[in-house]
Parts: C-alpha cells; sequence; structure tokens
C-alpha cells in the first residue's frame, strides 16, 4: 500500500484533498507573519512622535495601477482553474501565462517605484516610515516572486501531471490560485496602510 | 559588618516592601514542596505497591480520583489567593504608589556600557538636562552645557548613595543597550531601557553597603557592571553630598 | 532499516531507488525520521559541550582550561583562559542549538516523523516530497548556526534570546544567525503542515479522533504551537536583520550612545518590539518543548503499566487547552520592563491558569500508574523519571509567573533552574526514553540494558547535582550570563555551589558516552526482537513488520477500539491491539 489517499479525492470528514487543506494551514500562517508586522507598524507609528504621510511621499497612482493588476491576476487565475474544471486545457494554459505576466508587471512597476526612491538617496535607513515600508513591500515582493516560480513551474516542467492526472494537476493549480488570492489580499490591505493612511 | 548579609538563602532584607516579597516566596516554597513530597510519597508507594512482582495482573478499571480532583480545586484557590492577596498588592505598590518628589529624594541612574551612571541634582536640587549629543569621556551623563541647572549636577559613579528610611525614587534609563538594575538585599530589579526613562522606588529599613548588578546582558562586561549601594544615617549622607558639591563646583561638570 | 528502496515507473513495475534517493534526499517519513534524529543528537552533544566549556569558566573564574585550553585561537581563549565575549557566544549558540537544532528537531522532526504516520496507519505523510524539503532546510540553517563561530568577532552573543539593542550592534555572527534562523523557521512550518494534514485526513478507518495515540495528538497539538507563532519571529528576525544590514532602526530608539559615539541612524524604534514579537514565539517554543515529551512519557508509561492511560479524555482536552493558553501567556518574560499593573495582572493571571493543565497531565500521568502491573526497563527509567523532575520544574514557575516574587528572581540562576529542569531532565530524559522505546522497531534489535540502566542512574544523579543547586544560587541573588559571579559579595558566598553544578555537569557528559556506545553498538549486536510488537504494545505502529518497509502497513489496517485497551477483563491476553478485531 503506497498510494497516498486523498491527494485527489477530498476526505469525508474534512471535505477536502490534502492539498487544500495543507495551503489552508500555510495561510494561517502567513496570516500571523503578516500579521506581525502590520502590528509592529501599528506600534512604531503609535508610538512615534511624527510620522511622515504616507500620500505625500509615495506613488499612489503606481500603487493603484499594481492594485488593479493583481485583482486582475487573481481573476485570471480563477478563469485558468475554471478552464481545467471544463476540461479546456489550451484555454487554461492561456490565463495562467497571462497571470504569470501581470505579476511581472507588478513586480516592474515595483522596481519603478523602488528604483525613483534608491535614486534620491532614500532608502529603509532613511527612517521607520521607510524602513516599514520597504520590509513589507519588499516580503510581499518575495511572496510574489514565490507565486510566479510555482505558476512557471506549473505551467513548463509541472505540466506533465495535466496529461498523466487532470484532476491532481487541477487541485494543485487551485492551491496556488488560493496562495496567490492570498497574495493579493496582503495587497489591498498594504496599500492603504502604507500610501493612503 | 560582621553581620551575615549572604548565605544559602534569601539575602538579608534591607527594603520596606520586600518582607511582603520574603512572605511570598517562602509560603510559595512551603506550598510547592508540600504539593511534591505528598505527590511524590502518592507517585513511589504507585511503584512499589504496582512493581509487576507485586502485582501481576493490573486493573483495567481507572481509580477513582476524588482526593485528586480535590486537591487540584485545591491547588487552584491557593494560587489565586497567592495572586490576588500577596502578589497584586505588591506589584501595584511598587508599580503605583510612587512618592512625590517633594518627600522622595530622586536621583537619576542611566546604566551603560559597563557602570552605572548616578546623577544627582545639586544644591539647587533641579537635574539639568541630558542629551546623548554631549556626551564625552569627561561628561558621561551627557549634560547640555547651556543648561545652568546642570552646573552642580555631579555623576556619582557606580556609587548610590541614600539616607535610610527615606524614600527613593529612581528615575532609570540607559544609555546603550538594555541593561537591568538588580539589588539583591533591597527584592528588586528595573530593566533600563535605552529611549525609556522608567520611575521606581523603594524605602530602607537600616544602613550598611551593599551590591547592585546588571541584571541582563549587556555585552562583554555585563559581569562586572557592579555598583554599590551606600544606606547611610541622615546625618552621614549629608556631610557625603556636601562633600560632593565642593569637590564638583570647582569643575564645569562632573563626569 | 528499510526505506524506500522501490518505487513504481509509469507502468507500475518496481524500480529500484539509486543511493542517493534512498538514503539521502529519500521521501520516506522513516529515513527522514532518522536523518532528523541522528543530526538533533549530534547537535545535542555538541550544544551540550559548549556548556561544558562554559562550566570550566564558572567553576574556576580566569584559570587556564585544563587539557583542551590551547585547542582555541589566541581571540578566544589566549593562555586557555576564555575571554569574555567568547564566554558569551558559547551561552547564546548553546541556548539556540540545544533548543532549535536538538530538541525539537529530534521531539518533533525525529519521533513525529517516524512514529506519527504509523501511529494513524498511514503509508507516509500526506506530502512526501515536502517532510524531504523540511529536513533539506533544517541541516543548511543548522550548519549556518555552527559556521557563525567562524564569523568576524565571533558568533551571535546576544543570548538565544538576541535582544536588541544590544543583538544589532553585534558582530557579524549575529546576522548569520538571524540567517540561520530563518531557515529552521521555514523548515519548522513545513513540517508542521505535513503533520496536521497527515493526522487530520489519514487515519485509517475506525480511528476516530477519540481514539488516537495521545503521542499523536501531543504532536497534533504541538504542529499548530509551531505553524502559528513561529512567524511573528520570522517578522522579527527580518526586522533586526533589516536593522543590522540595510540600516533600518526598527528596534533602535533615538540617542544611542555606544562605545561614546552616537549612534549614526534614523532612530524612533523601540526594543520593547523585539521582546514582545520574540517571546509570542518564544513562549509556545516552550510548550513545543515539552509537549511531544507528554506525548512519549505517555505511551511508555501505558505499555509498562499494562493499564489504560488515566483519564484519556481529560488529557486530550487538556492538551488542547495548553496549546491554546501557550499564546497568551509571553509577557510573563517581560515583567521587569517597566509594566504596570494592568498588563502584569493579566500575564499574572493567564500564567496562573496555564499550570492548571499541566497539574493535570502530570497528575493522569502518576494515576495511571495505580492498579498496574509495572515492568522497569531503561526507556520506563526515564519516561518515570521524567514526572517529578517535570514537576519540580513546572512548580519553580510558580514563582517566577508572580511578579512580586519575580521581583527578586526575575533573571537570575533560579530562572535557569526552573527551566532547565522542565527541558533537562524533563524533555531530555522523554526523549532518551523514546529512544529506547522504538529502537527495536527502527532497527530489529534493543538496546542493551545493562548499558542503559548505567546511562540512566548516572544522568539521573549528574543532573540533579547539576541543576538543583542553582536554585540557591538564584535565591541568594546571582544574576544570569555572568561570566564571573565572584565580582558580587553574594556570588562569592555561593561560588561552592556553582563548582558543584560544573562537577555535576562533567560527570553527566561522561555517562553520556554509555548511551553513544549503546546506540551504535546495539545496531548490529543488540539483542534480536522475537516479534514485531516486542513490548506488547497496542498502538499501530507496533503492527508493522520489523523495520517498516515502503508503505509501512502490508495491508490497511482497520481499528476496532482506543489506543489502551491493557488488561482487558475477559480478553485472550492483556493487551488488544488496536488493529485486531477479537478482543
Amino acid at each position: 500500500m503506497d498510494e497516498i489517499p486523498y491527494t485527489v479525492k477530498p476526505h469525508p470528514l474534512s471535505g477536502l484533498y490534502s492539498g487544500k487543506l495543507g495551503i489552508w494551514l500555510f495561510l494561517a500562517s502567513e496570516v500571523m507573519l503578516f500579521g506581525a508586522l502590520f502590528s509592529s507598524y501599528i506600534l512604531l507609528r503609535v508610538g512615534s512622535d511624527s510620522w511622515p504621510v504616507g500620500s505625500e511621499l509615495l506613488n499612489i497612482p503606481l500603487a493603484m495601477l499594481n492594485t488593479f493588476i493583481l485583482i486582475i491576476s487573481s481573476v485570471t487565475v480563477v478563469l485558468g482553474w475554471a478552464s481545467l474544471k471544463l476540461g479546456e486545457h489550451g484555454k487554461a494554459k492561456m490565463y495562467l501565462w497571462v497571470t504569470v505576466l501581470l505579476a511581472f508587471g507588478f513586480l516592474i512597476v515595483k522596481g519603478f517605484e523602488y528604483g525613483a526612491k534608491f535614486s534620491h538617496h532614500i532608502s529603509p535607513a532613511t527612517n521607520n516610515f521607510y524602513a516599514t515600508y520597504f520590509t513589507m513591500t519588499g516580503l510581499h515582493g518575495l511572496h510574489i516572486v514565490g507565486g510566479i516560480a510555482v505558476f512557471v513551474y506549473l505551467l513548463t516542467s509541472g505540466s506533465k501531471l495535466l496529461e498523466e492526472n487532470p484532476e491532481h494537476y487541477t487541485n494543485r493549480i487551485e492551491c496556488a490560485g488560493l496562495y496567490w488570492h492570498f497574495v493579493d489580499l496582503v495587497w489591498i490591505f498594504l496599500f492603504p496602510a502604507l500610501y493612503l493612511l | 559588618m560582621q553581620e551575615k548579609i549572604y548565605g544559602y538563602w534569601l539575602p538579608l532584607n534591607v527594603s520596606t516592601h520586600g518582607e511582603a516579597v520574603d512572605q511570598l516566596i517562602n509560603v510559595l516554597h512551603v506550598f510547592m514542596a508540600l504539593l511534591f513530597v505528598g505527590w511524590g510519597i502518592f507517585f513511589v508507594y504507585c511503584l512499589i505497591r504496582f512493581r509487576q512482582s507485586a502485582n501481576p495482573t493490573a486493573q483495567y478499571e481507572p481509580i477513582h480520583a476524588k482526593p485528586a480532583k480535590y486537591i487540584e480545586i485545591g491547588v487552584i484557590v491557593f494560587e489565586a489567593v497567592l495572586l490576588v492577596g500577596l502578589s497584586m498588592p505588591v506589584w501595584s505598590d511598587f508599580k503605583d504608589a510612587l512618592p512625590s518628589e517633594s518627600e522622595a529624594l530622586t536621583v537619576h541612574v542611566m546604566g551603560e556600557q559597563f557602570a552605572w551612571n548616578v546623577q544627582y541634582p545639586g544644591k539647587d536640587g533641579v537635574f539639568g538636562r541630558k542629551a546623548p549629543q554631549f556626551v564625552t569621556p569627561e561628561n558621561l551623563l551627557g549634560l547640555d552645557p547651556d543648561d545652568p541647572n546642570g552646573k552642580d549636577d555631579f555623576n556619582s559613579i557606580n556609587n548610590l548613595h541614600i539616607p535610610v528610611g527615606r524614600p527613593i525614587l529612581i528615575k532609570l534609563t540607559s544609555k546603550d543597550v538594555i541593561h537591568s538594575f538588580k539589588v539583591p538585599v533591597l527584592r528588586l530589579t528595573q530593566d533600563a531601557i535605552p529611549g525609556q526613562e522608567i520611575p521606581f522606588w523603594f524605602n530602607t529599613t537600616r544602613t550598611g553597603n551593599f551590591d547592585i548588578a546588571c541584571a541582563q546582558l549587556c555585552g562583554l562586561g555585563h559581569y562586572r557592571m557592579r555598583g554599590q549601594l551606600h544606606i547611610q544615617s541622615q546625618a552621614d549622607f549629608d556631610a557625603w553630598l556636601a562633600e560632593q558639591e565642593v569637590e564638583e563646583s570647582d569643575d564645569e561638570f562632573s563626569f | 532499516m528499510s526505506v524506500a528502496h522501490e518505487t513504481h515507473d509509469d507502468h507500475g513495475h518496481h524500480v529500484e531507488l539509486p543511493f542517493w534517493r534512498k538514503y539521502v534526499f529519500s521521501t520516506d517519513h522513516k529515513v527522514i525520521g532518522i536523518q532528523y534524529a541522528v543530526t538533533a543528537l549530534f547537535f545535542l552533544l555538541f550544544g551540550f559541550t559548549l556548556m561544558m566549556m562554559m562550566r570550566w569558566q564558572l567553576a574556576y573564574p580566569g584559570q587556564p582550561m585544563p587539557l583542551i585550553g590551547t585547542f582555541f585561537s589566541e581571540a578566544n581563549m589566549p593562555g586557555g583562559i576564555m575571554v569574555p565575549e567568547f564566554y558569551n557566544q558559547l551561552g547564546a549558540m548553546h541556548g539556540t542549538i540545544m533548543v532549535f537544532l536538538g530538541v525539537v528537531p529530534l521531539a518533533v522532526g525525529g519521533f513525529g516523523n517516524y512514529v506519527l504516520p504509523l501511529q494513524v496507519g498511514a503509508p507516509d505523510m500526506s506530502f512526501p516530497k515536502l517532510n524531504m524539503a523540511s529536513y533539506w532546510v533544517f541541516l543548511p540553517g543548522g550548519l549556518i548556526m555552527l559556521a557563525s563561530f567562524y564569523a568576524e568577532g565571533g558568533a551571535a552573543q546576544s543570548g538565544w534570546t538576541s535582544y536588541s539593542p544590544l543583538s544589532n550592534t553585534a558582530p557579524a555572527g549575529q546576522t548569520w544567525w538571524l540567517i540561520g534562523m530563518i531557515f529552521l523557521i521555514t523548515s519548522s512550518l513545513l513540517g508542521s503542515v505535513n503533520f496536521i494534514v497527515t493526522t487530520i485526513q489519514l487515519r485509517v478507518e475506525g480511528l476516530s479522533f477519540f481514539r488516537l495515540p495521545f503521542f499523536t495528538w501531543a504532536q497534533f497539538v504541538t504542529a499548530f504551537l509551531l505553524l502559528l507563532a513561529f512567524p511573528p519571529l520570522e517578522a522579527a528576525g527580518v526586522m533586526q536583520l533589516m536593522d543590522r544590514v540595510a540600516g533600518s532602526s526598527f528596534f533602535l530608539p533615538s540617542g544611542l550612545v555606544i562605545s561614546g559615539q552616537l549612534l549614526d541612524v534614523a532612530g524612533g524604534g523601540n526594543p520593547l518590539l523585539w521582546q514582545h514579537l520574540f517571546w509570542f514565539l518564544a513562549h509556545p517554543e516552550v510548550y513545543v518543548l515539552i509537549l511531544p515529551a507528554l506525548g512519549i512519557v505517555s505511551e511508555i508509561i501505558t505499555v509498562n503499566s499494562r493499564r489504560p492511560l488515566w483519564g484519556y479524555r481529560t488529557l486530550v482536552y487538556s492538551i488542547i487547552s495548553l496549546g491554546f493558553l501557550s499564546f497568551i501567556v509571553w509577557a510573563h518574560h517581560m515583567f521587569m520592563t517597566g509594566m504596570g499593573t494592568a498588563m502584569s495582572n493579566f500575564f499574572q493571571t493567564t500564567t496562573m491558569i496555564i499550570s492548571i493543565p499541566s497539574v493535570i497531565i502530570l497528575t493522569a500521568l502518576a494515576l495511571s500508574l495505580n492498579g498496574g502491573s509495572i515492568r522497569f526497563p531503561t526507556s520506563m527509567l526515564f519516561a518515570l523519571a521524567f514526572i517529578p523532575m517535570f514537576a519540580i520544574g513546572g512548580l519553580t514557575g510558580l514563582p517566577l509567573g508572580l511578579t512580586a516574587a519575580d521581583l527578586h528572581l526575575h533573571d537570575t540562576y533560579y530562572v535557569i533552574a526552573h527551566f532547565h529542569y522542565v527541558v533537562a531532565p524533563g524533555t531530555v530524559f522523554a526523549l532518551l526514553a523514546g529512544v529506547y522505546h522504538w529502537y527495536p522497531k527502527v532497527t530489529g534489535r534493543k538496546m542493551n540494558e545493562a548499558l542503559g540502566k548505567l546511562h540512566f542512574w548516572i544522568s539521573l544523579i549528574g543532573i540533579n547535582v547539576v541543576f538543583m543547586p542553582m536554585f540557591f544560587v538564584g535565591m541568594a541573588g546571582v544574576s544570569r550570563r555572568l561570566y564571573d559571579q565572584t565580582q558580587y559579595a553574594y556570588g562569592a558566598q555561593v561560588q561552592g555551589l556553582t563548582a558543584m553544578s560544573s562537577w555535576g555537569a562533567w560527570f553527566l557528559g561522561a555517562a553520556q558516552i554509555f548511551f553513544i556506545i549503546n546506540f551504535f553498538w546495539s545496531r548490529k549486536n543488540g539483542e534480536k526482537v522475537e516479534s514485531d510488537n516486542p513490548w506488547n504494545a497496542t498502538t499501530l505502529e507496533w503492527a508493522t513488520p520489523t523495520p517498516p518497509p515502503h508503505g509501512n502497513f502490508p495491508e490497511v489496517p482497520k481499528v476496532y477500539r482506543g489506543p489502551y485497551e491493557y488488561s482487558v477483563p475477559g480478553a485472550k491476553s492483556d493487551f488488544s491491539p488496536q488493529h485486531v478485531e477479537e478482543g
């Protein structure tokens, strides 16, 4: 007996296949991670004598663009998963590649933002507002990179599984999609917290 | 002093709140010992009575543990009594009942790597302003040269002199890393945190010279960050104070 | 030992795996468990050796270390005399290595990985590749920690607690420590997801949650603690790295003067933020240290008492509440930071409350012995000793958890004695018990009983000689982390006790040689076991062949009863295994 059960079929008690349960647990730990950073931000800001106004220092139009990019990418990832469920493999791959491209777009826009700051000699060392800004968006950016890596893998060398076991493959995309929604959600909180408030 | 200050249990107590602390510690340890011995006897009894050779067939049914339940409830109640009756009041007194600046002797203590800067306000009774940018080897406190109140302040490095029987208000901070001001005979520990000024107070019951230690790892010299607490009679303290003020008035600042 | 030596290619034929995929990059939970266990045992020995060196300086301050003193560099031990900076490095790394590289990887990565899938009847963990990844992220993390001794200025030397601002301005080893911690935390997160999913999803038919062995429950709750408590420390680690490497001031207030120089940073940070984030993990972490041990001890006590665990349901509820409560006591480590009455009242209260489930569990373990028919193999000796030793550790937490007593005892040797009693003759004894207990399942041979008993008695005596005097040293007022306590009159007064602790430690270290010899010698020369179930236990791990093959169970087992049906009246024998239908 060496097939691991419930990898594809859901478990009768939990109603989930194992990967989905696993990714939700992982996301719980990510909530704790970003929660700790948000809490630290609040503590530092409340405890400081003067805290810069984010809207005066940061590029809101670019950040709004990035917000749209991520929201659309969350839509495309769901469309990709839905196409897989309907058996439309070609369409699915198209949607998923669009997701990857959008993710790259996000990073490029971020790159512009960071570049503009660095060229004005602004860095995490400048003050705690910028330290918080760079650390939180930087860690978020690393999570975007991680997401890109997973999707690219699933679309290239990992795509063999689509032929062998489409249901299993679809589940992997679903899990990646859940992670992607979470990364999107973190940005939805980051944007107002850093740029607007 | 031939009298024994330090031994193998609690040191001599010279603070007014120390009695309550010692009472809590001693009551707790009696309680802990009773629990451990009582429970330990049961444990050893089981090991002997129910070893295989004495009891070849085990009993499936669990023993009814009414006594255990009542003991457990008793333990919880006792802990609650200790918490609310003995611990919280002491802490509240220590933290909230700070003496007013008129009745207490106020001293500013600033820990640094690896010494205690003990600042007295001098004849004018007003503490001079301090700022980090003014710190030099001759001005460890960082007294602001433009503040006239600081001219008569002095730094009695590593030596805290106080008069006996009078409330002492310490305003504690640190220059560099976290230190902790600990005096075993006062039953007192207070962390010194850079960027914060933390007040604490105590009152003493007798004279003597006692050790002050650092109780938070602060670097390679943590072990030798030793100070001396000099609890003196009012007369001796006044004499000491007068001496410092005479010495320091010749210089612009003290250390 | 049997490993995943086979896999199935596309056509269902069995393919023999090459050596490196069978023994090195294996996805089999049993291989991974052994990898974790052996690596962790090595780290435990290393971490203990660091302390044995420190004990020389503590017992004979300023004296050259005999025999090996000259092996160390001029920077660390000129003329064989340890310098304070090196003493601090040994201290910080001793704590870090024992907790993060020794105890947790052995308790969770070792025992959890090997035994949990077997106890739930599974062929492996839910995510075998993830499991492999978690080990191979752990190992580099550990090696980075060890290598940090060669960083410029030495290894981390600000305590395992790495308080800011001291750790911000510490030499390069601290940066390595932070990077190493990020590896270790990641490894832990990957592992904990696996444990939780496996326990929920892969239990065989008939194995409901309330029929799970208590060991599995303990690992299950522990996995939640690791999953949810570690990320804040990861965040804090990233922030401290940013402070050290990118010049930010998360934990640095303005106006710091270090060595006479005004520190050139923006400031505005808060050293207490580090403490809150650190202790938010580190308190649940100490429950991570103890919960698996409670699980192991429960298994061994029931098997060797031949009667059910007393109050199984109560124990399960207690361990779950212990898990929850462990998240709301953290600031009892921070009572002296200038905390007011409101916050301290809250944390004192939760700390008192958390003692309740612990007492219930210990009492249940003791009550399990009552009415039993007790055997005393080495595993049982260690498991039994755990109970009073953990009791001492737990009881001495009470004065520390009450602020009025903590005023005197904070950051003294009393604290060191308290937590070492819980972890050293507590958890480590439980882990040793586990090694003696499950060795036959893993290797097919028992460890030598004579050597085992020698190991036990000398360790028990030695460990008490080390730590019992420390309560008195602490009560006398001696602070922690002192390179030389004789600088203080009260320290000099109890220096004799400190020297006694050192001799106890060396004696204890010597005793471990019996264990090391036994561990390796018994692999090939130990008494072969007659059956797959040499201890006549009821839980599923004993229902596999010895050692378990790839896939663990030749046929998927079904479970018909709870995990501790020993000495059931009217049954054929004094144990009724979970997977056997007829009682």
